[in-house]
């Protein structure tokens, strides 16, 4: 081990990677100011800059000053800001002035310590010196009599409790710990509700099964946004395309979490370009077919239709699903076609039949 | 006329008053009364009533004319792929060039000309939006200082806005379709702007981003911008009811003029919306920012710690 004066007058300082200490080694252990003192250290190292004369150290002051006013202002005007004018004109309430006072807000604190951060750096690196410091480090290891010591304790206490000669009180003592052991399994299972079966239908089986219960063969399609229900003859452009949900599916408990399930793209696909899948002949009306909106791979929206190829990418990963062919994939990651949802018409109104013939969506654990 | 205070029996006009009297007396005068006033009311007629036979005549004849305009305009700058009648043209092995044109309507030709992706330059992927052909340029640029060059560029504009009428008129003529949407409907300041941003989301966004900046597509299509200023709602409003390209059709019965004019009050709208805090960075979302807060950010992190423990002196000069 070294001592400071040693290193401090060493004719090598650089070799040893005196110059430069690494962010993070430990601060000084000993004593003594780190400042050299009148006297100390033999020689000036060579190489520009490595000597403060008074007049920079003179300027270096001022502009640090400069900055701890600079923030001591910003750090007044944040104050000023928050009491004077943040709260006026309806405060925080509305868009437009909560993007305001954040942008105030966030701008004065930043500067306020941006200033002070770059005052200190510039006083560290423009009014202190570098010296090779030396901090001492104990051994990370106990001395050997206190281990010793420890290892009589523990022994005696063994022997005294008799853990050895009553067998009972031991297997007791392990019985009793075991079930707090399995405790944290049952707590993590109970983090969040299961899905069940939610996962498994959508709000178009609800739907149907209510239209049928009251004599209707179906539930009607409504645009996404509007709730107008559609009819045949209103979706008669092909190329057309449009995002529609159940009906009453506002109404519904939950209903945020059930519209983004039964999300649908309804698609006026040219009736002598569409191939039906075998068992699903009737699930469209000519030509105007619906599939679910959620891709298949992990669940984005995938409704960017091009007309003219008939063909519905989904944005994230690139899958393309042809839409004249059950939404079957042409290209990317997704493994299943988009499911289909069977369609009808009653009294000249577009209807779903039937939920989804199989969970929308990704796949999950459980799906099979 | 007669001035009571004048002794004279002369009217300003200088007719003798004796003789007004005296014609008046004629035993056909009654008939001459009858016959002027006849005359005067069907002149009357015939200058304030707009349906006059020759008014109409003159009508039939005007559209003949612009009809006529329309063809040739057509025959000159879009007949050579569309074909002479508007057909649409394949190429040796069967492919179309271009489709037909019958039944697209006046909105579909209304929206390409006068973005200027048609007449298109050259078959690709894609139809850019390009600034139109002098012919069928209504953007041009009228504020010039001098007057004479002034009126040439508004003269020229109104010329293009004719000719695009002309041209729409004639298809339209050929196999009827959609019409241009009148400026009351595509007005933004009427619609409403909250259900617009919400069908723009959900129909429209998944292509052209939620604040319109466009997207790309399959095979080197692209979904356009729709912020920039040049993007005028009457061809939103004909891109939503014609679909051009690879764009779905959101026809009248399926998104309603109210609808769309709500999704036109949208877009107008979001394109005033501010950057507080500076640059939107393109308003593309988490991408762009990314970038930035990655190159930017962490760059300039980088230099702050490089500068803290860059070398420093190495003692104090003894003063």
């Amino acid at each position: 081990m070294s001592d400071n004066k040693h290193t401090a007058g060493s004719p090598e300082p650089r070799e040893d990677g005196g110059t430069g200490r690494v962010v993070g080694t430990p601060s000084p252990a000993k004593g003594e100011s780190l400042l050299a003192k009148d006297g100390e250290g033999a020689k000036p190292p060579a190489g520009p800059a490595t000597e403060l004369d008074e007049k920079s150290a003179k300027n270096a002051e001022r502009v640090v000053a400069a900055f701890f006013v600079l923030a001591f202002a910003a750090s007044v005007g944040f104050i000023a800001y928050y009491i004077g004018w943040s709260g006026r004109n309806g405060g925080m309430h509305g868009v437009v002035r909560a993007r305001e006072s954040n942008l105030w807000l966030g701008g004065t604190l930043a500067l306020a310590m941006l200033a002070m951060a770059f005052g200190v750096t510039i006083w560290v690196r423009r009014l202190m010196t570098s010296k090779p410091i030396i901090q001492e480090r104990h051994e990370m290891a106990s001395p050997a009599d206190t281990r010793a010591a420890f290892e009589a304790d523990f022994l005696e206490g063994a022997e005294d409790s008799g853990i050895t000669k009553r067998p009972l009180l031991r297997r007791t003592l392990l019985l009793a710990a075991a079930p707090l052991g399995l405790a944290p399994l049952v707590l993590l299972r109970d983090l969040g509700p299961l899905p069940e079966k939610r996962l498994r239908s959508t709000f178009w089986g609800e739907a149907v099964k209510k239209a049928k219960a009251e004599g209707k063969q179906g539930v009607r399609l409504v645009v996404d946004g509007t709730n107008a229900p559609l009819k045949v003859s209103d979706f008669n452009s092909p190329g057309g395309m449009i995002t529609v949900l159940p009906e009453g599916i506002e109404e519904a408990p939950e209903a945020a979490n059930e519209i983004a399930k039964a999300v649908t793209i309804l698609i006026n696909v040219p009736a002598e370009q569409f191939k039906p899948v075998k068992g699903r002949e009737n699930w469209h009306v000519n030509g105007v077919v619906a599939y679910s909106k959620i891709c298949t791979h992990v669940g984005c929206p995938a409704a960017l239709y091009e007309q003219t190829t008939h063909h519905i990418l989904c944005p994230c990963h690139q899958s393309t699903f042809d839409a004249t062919d059950g939404a079957k994939v042409v290209f990317g990651p997704a493994h299943r076609p988009l499911p289909q949802l069977p369609l009808g018409v009653e009294d000249g109104y577009l209807i779903a039949t039937d939920d989804f013939p199989e969970p929308i969506g990704p796949s999950f654990w459980e799906r099979g | 006329m007669i001035r009571p205070t004048s002794n004279d029996d002369k009217t300003r006009t200088g007719i003798s008053v004796k003789r007004i009297t005296a014609w008046r007396r004629r035993p056909w005068a009654g008939y001459a009364v009858v016959l002027a006033a006849l005359a005067a009311i069907a002149g009357l007629y015939a200058g304030f009533s707009p349906k006059t036979d020759r008014a109409e005549a003159a009508g039939t004849a005007d559209a003949q004319a612009d009809l006529a305009n329309g063809r040739q305009l057509f025959n000159q700058n879009c007949a050579s792929c569309h074909g002479l009648n508007a057909e649409g043209t394949k190429d040796a092995k069967g492919k179309p060039i271009a489709p037909s044109l019958l039944g697209v309507g006046a909105a579909s030709v209304d929206f390409q000309v006068s973005t200027g992706r048609m007449p298109a330059m050259n078959p690709g992927a894609q139809m850019p939006r390009k600034k139109p052909i002098p012919l069928f340029d209504t953007e041009l640029k009228t504020d010039y200082k001098e007057p004479e060059k002034r009126e040439a560029a508004e003269k020229q504009k109104a010329a293009a806005e004719k000719n695009i009428r002309d041209l729409s008129g004639y298809i339209a003529q050929l196999g009827g379709g959609p019409s241009i949407p009148t400026s009351d409907q595509v007005d933004p300041t009427k619609g409403d702007v909250a259900l617009g941003g919400k069908l723009f989301r959900t129909n429209c966004a998944q292509c052209h981003n939620f604040t319109g900046q466009g997207g790309a597509l399959t095979g080197g299509k692209y979904a356009p911008p729709l912020a920039p200023k040049d993007v005028t709602p009457t061809q939103m409003y004909e891109a939503m009811l014609t679909g051009p390209q690879a764009m779905p059709v959101f026809n009248d019965t399926t998104l309603t003029p109210q609808d769309k004019q709500a999704i036109i009050a949208y877009l107008v709208q979001s394109r005033d919306e501010p950057n507080p805090g500076g640059n939107g960075l393109g308003r593309i979302g988490p991408v762009s920012e990314g970038l930035a807060g990655w190159l930017i950010g962490v760059g300039l992190m980088v230099l702050a710690a490089m500068w803290i423990t860059a070398k420093k002196p190495k003692k104090l000069k003894k003063s």
